[in-house]
């Protein structure tokens, strides 16, 4: 059965565009690889840490809600901690609260970004 | 000193007497069912100036929010949205 997760990665800022675009890439393949599909995106851009992790003070946030077999949460942690491009990750399973929350939060999003344009 | 037939206690302003307001909980009165981590700005208002969380007393939350809010401050405190300590964050 699959379940609704969002991950939270943060990605050094030693790395250039390309390279960060290559790591998103891979972790989004890598969902969608092991049979889980990728719901919603957000790239959180270059942000101020709130303390120091690793002596960096900042860091590329990115958001990734998917579906997934909770087996594979495990595997995609390992993937974490064997990159040493990111330096904090968080997977988190949403229950239905969380899940409602998700989606509203996603409509204003894309309204937001329609009126932008 | 003072006159021995008046013995009662004199103040010189009439003493307050302050109407407590009552508590509530913010989430059940508001129907919030989800607490996001993600939303550093919301989560600093159960924050104190060092960054610890304040207490149920204080803000008057819920037990079953209150658990939900201090579990999503760790998890912003994890992913360096928040502080671990800090001062004068406000």
């Amino acid at each position: 059965m699959l379940r609704n997760y969002e991950t939270v990665f943060i990605a050094t800022p030693v790395l250039s565009d390309v390279q960060i675009k290559e790591a998103v890439k891979k972790y989004r393949d890598f969902i969608t690889d092991n049979g889980g599909e990728i719901v919603h995106e957000e790239d959180w851009g270059l942000k101020k840490l709130a303390y120091p992790i690793q002596k960096k003070t900042t860091g590329f946030y990115h958001l990734i809600e998917f579906k997934a077999d909770p087996a594979m949460i495990s595997k995609l942690e390992i993937q974490y901690r064997r990159d040493e491009r990111i330096i904090r990750f968080l997977t988190f399973a949403l229950d239905k609260h969380a899940a409602a929350y998700a989606e509203k939060r996603r409509a204003n999003k894309s309204e937001t970004k329609a009126k932008e344009v | 000193m003072a006159n021995p037939a008046n013995n009662e206690i004199r103040y010189l302003n009439p003493p307050t007497v302050e109407v407590k307001k009552k508590k509530y909980c913010r989430f059940k009165k508001s129907g919030i069912k989800y607490i996001d981590y993600k939303d550093a700005e919301f989560l600093k208002k159960f924050l104190n100036e060092q960054g610890k969380i304040l207490p149920r007393r204080l803000t008057g939350t819920s037990l079953k929010f209150q658990k939900k809010v201090s579990q999503a401050v760790k998890r912003a405190r994890h992913l360096a949205l928040l502080p671990y300590v800090t001062d004068l964050m406000k």
